[in-house]
């Protein structure tokens, strides 16, 4: 077992399938003689020269347009942007071209590309770079979202993620890269998708996160455990695929249940994690499930009011005393 | 509809239509005979109109709430109303209402048990245990959320309680000596008090506080003040002191004149005393004279004969049955010296009265024949602590020890 942050347990997958596999390549802005945005492709370049790590013109649909025409004729590209605010710019590509051609194409053809980009709030860097759109993406048929919370999962599913052939939006949280972690040494370690892992087990109250909601809630839970309170803790990890089953088991098992999520409440994709428990786990319930996502506004540039509109601890506990009567 | 004719009325039997269709009918008028659980009782109309259609046959029993027919002008268009009520009641399944008329004369023990489940607030999964343990969610206090009723509560209400099944759900046992045993069917008022009773004894913890009142001047009054109404040929009683006093003490203490909601408690605006009356051993009915805080003594006086009158010929109006906010039991005819009584829901505490008997009382240092009464209130320890109750109980004995002030 070695010690990992996020960022190094990311960076330290890509470069074992550039070392294991010539149909690899990165490309994106800022990638290769900046050494990546977020620093995770640090020395790339010089190791692995620039017909493999491409920087490119801040072009988003450009350049991932690009990515899906060389996944379709048979590369295995890694696209970096910069964060899923500019992925926008690239939505059609995304959603029209990458998530339906293997469908449109009767099977004839298929896009195995990775978008890796960098989401959430919480940076202070105003409305329009603060955004969450990792669960509109997971609406879209055909594509595969992934949200790693913790490094161990960053590398397991980046390595599933090299041999799934499906387009993939890998999503990194912005705030996520430095916390470290336990990554096992055993190089066929692997994460599966559409598989949940229980963070924390509990008896009391299920909370339901991905990415760095997992963390509020698995801070939550310490406070509640004050409280004689026993959370149980999920982390979905992927959102499509989705491990509905995981959560309904252990809301069926604890008879309470919170989702937690940092896009916008409302139409946020916890409220499809929500409708899907209190349909499957009804008669369990000792209580209504709880959607808890960011406030119904931009994100306010002051980082102080920023942190305001993201659900935190205190809303988790403040939840559960008010709506189950509980922990107070 | 099939009215709400009494706190614990579930449904009620259309023993017969007083109009036929077609029938010009005044607002206020009786235009049918319902049966509760405990009397038959005329029904007023609602509204002025035509009785343009009868939907529920005479001798059906049927739900509070049930449409039992409809008032409307003469030449309006009732047929769209029609369908809907028969598309509802076709939609209703009824599996313990399928008795039709002629088969609910019978009256079967294995009615299903009305667990509460629609309205009541409470989570799905304490609603499931309700079901699965045929539990009654409104026996329970919710301690969720605005009282929500939650798991837990359930649970807890399951483990304390000693299950008090619903007597007309007991699988009937052999009797052991067949020959001398008689077994007796319920009949609907005995079915009703055993609910109510068990109903309060396991949701209201009861407390008892027990006084001794100096009756020897009311009686002294009662003797003058029947001297003076002989002529009009009234009669006060000393149970009519007692509803008296009792009603000027709830004016002052009006904590005890309410109901308890689970996290509120309802103040009553109107004293609504309730009588215990016996039917001559047939069973036991509660009905409530109505605002007792704007009566005379003479007017209580009059007020209780004309209700046990009524109570005992099944004329009683509904709501002096569900109007109760108060109750006194009195056993004092019977020379019962003392007991205790079970709060009448939804009330929070009742008055068991004793007789009046010649006792020996040490007053001002020497003993001496006092005409003293036992009095013990029931208090629902929910709504009221002990030293209110001693608080109000000693008004009442003030009252009455000094009953002047009921003529004011």
């Amino acid at each position: 077992m070695a010690e990992l942050t996020l960022r190094e347990a990311i960076s330290l997958g890509l470069r074992e399938a550039l070392d294991n596999d010539p149909r690899v390549i990165i490309m994106g802005e800022d990638v290769g003689a900046y050494n990546g945005a977020y620093a995770v492709t640090k020395g790339f370049l010089k190791d692995y020269g620039e017909t493999r790590i491409i920087d490119t013109p801040i072009s988003e649909a450009g350049f991932v347009g690009a990515g899906i025409g060389a996944a379709m004729a048979g590369l295995k590209p890694v696209v970096e942007i910069m964060t899923i605010n500019f992925s926008l710019m690239a939505s059609d590509q995304i959603i029209n071209n990458a998530a339906k051609i293997h469908y449109m194409s009767g099977g004839q053809y298929s896009a195995p590309i990775i978008i890796r980009t960098v989401t959430g709030g919480g940076a202070g860097l105003g409305a329009t770079h603060s955004q969450s759109f990792e669960g509109f993406y997971a609406t879209i048929p055909g594509l595969k979202v992934i949200t790693p919370a913790f490094p161990d999962d960053a590398l397991g599913l980046l390595r599933t993620a090299f041999k799934d052939n499906n387009p993939i939006l890998y999503c990194e949280h912005a705030l996520l890269y430095s916390v470290r972690g336990e990554v096992p040494d055993d190089p066929s370690f692997e994460v599966p998708f559409g598989k949940a892992k229980t963070r924390k087990i509990g008896s009391d109250i299920t909370l339901v996160g991905y990415g760095r909601s997992v963390h509020t809630a698995l801070k939550a839970a310490d406070e509640l455990k004050k409280r004689n309170v026993d959370a149980e803790v999920i982390d979905l990890r992927t959102l499509r695929p989705l491990d509905i089953e995981t959560v309904i088991e252990s809301t069926k098992k604890t008879h309470r249940c919170i989702v937690i999520e940092e896009a916008w409440a409302t139409g946020g994709f916890g409220s499809y994690v929500a409708y899907e428990i209190q349909k499957n786990a009804f008669n369990s319930l000792d209580g209504p499930v709880l959607h808890l996502g960011a406030l119904d506004v931009p994100a306010p540039y002051a980082k102080n009011l920023e942190m305001m509109t993201i659900p935190n601890e205190q809303w988790i506990l403040d939840a559960v005393e008010k709506e189950f009567g509980i922990g107070n | 509809m099939m009215p709400q004719m009494g706190y614990d009325m579930k449904e009620g039997r259309l023993v017969k239509w007083l109009k036929k269709e077609g029938e010009a009918i005044t607002s206020g008028e009786d235009i049918a005979e319902i049966e509760t659980d405990k009397a038959i009782i005329p029904m007023s109309s609602p509204s002025e109109g035509v009785l343009r259609k009868i939907i529920t046959p005479e001798g059906e029993m049927v739900p509070v709430g049930t449409i039992l027919g409809i008032i409307g002008s003469v030449d309006e268009d009732i047929s769209s109303k029609i369908d809907a009520i028969i598309t509802e009641t076709a939609s209703i399944a009824k599996p313990e209402n399928s008795n039709s008329s002629q088969e609910s004369k019978k009256e079967t023990t294995t009615e299903t048990k009305n667990l509460n489940l629609g309205t009541v607030n409470a989570t799905p999964i304490a609603k499931k245990i309700a079901t699965d343990k045929n539990i009654d969610l409104s026996l329970i206090t919710g301690t969720g959320p605005n009282g929500r009723i939650v798991e837990k509560d359930v649970l807890n209400y399951s483990e304390s309680s000693v299950s008090v099944p619903d007597i007309s759900t007991l699988p009937k046992v052999k009797p052991l000596i067949s020959a001398t045993s008689e077994i007796i069917e319920l009949s609907r008022m005995r079915k009703a008090v055993a609910r109510t009773t068990s109903a309060s004894s396991i949701e209201a913890p009861h407390f008892y506080v027990t006084t001794d009142i100096d009756m020897t001047e009311s009686m002294k009054m009662r003797i003058q003040a029947n001297k003076a109404l002989e002529v009009e040929g009234k009669r006060i009683s000393v149970n009519d002191f007692i509803l008296k006093a009792c009603a000027v003490a709830l004016l002052h203490h009006p904590n005890f004149n309410a109901t308890f909601h689970g996290d509120t408690i309802e103040i009553h605006s109107n004293i609504n005393i309730g009588v215990a009356i016996d039917l001559d051993g047939s069973g036991l009915i509660q009905p409530a004279i109505m605002a007792c805080q704007k009566l005379s003594l003479v007017e209580i006086s009059v007020g209780t004969k004309d209700l046990i009158t009524r109570a005992r010929g099944n004329q009683l109006r509904a709501e002096e049955y569900t109007g109760s906010t108060f109750t006194i039991s009195n056993l004092g005819m019977f020379s019962i010296e003392s007991f205790t009584a079970i709060i009448a829901p939804p009330n929070c505490a009742i008055l068991a009265v004793g007789s009046v008997r010649d006792t020996p009382v040490v007053f001002n240092g020497e003993i001496v024949i006092k005409q003293m009464m036992k009095v013990t209130l029931s208090v629902d320890h929910r709504s009221n602590d002990g030293a209110a109750a001693a608080r109000f109980a000693g008004e009442i004995k003030t009252l009455l020890e000094q009953p002047v002030s009921l003529l004011l």
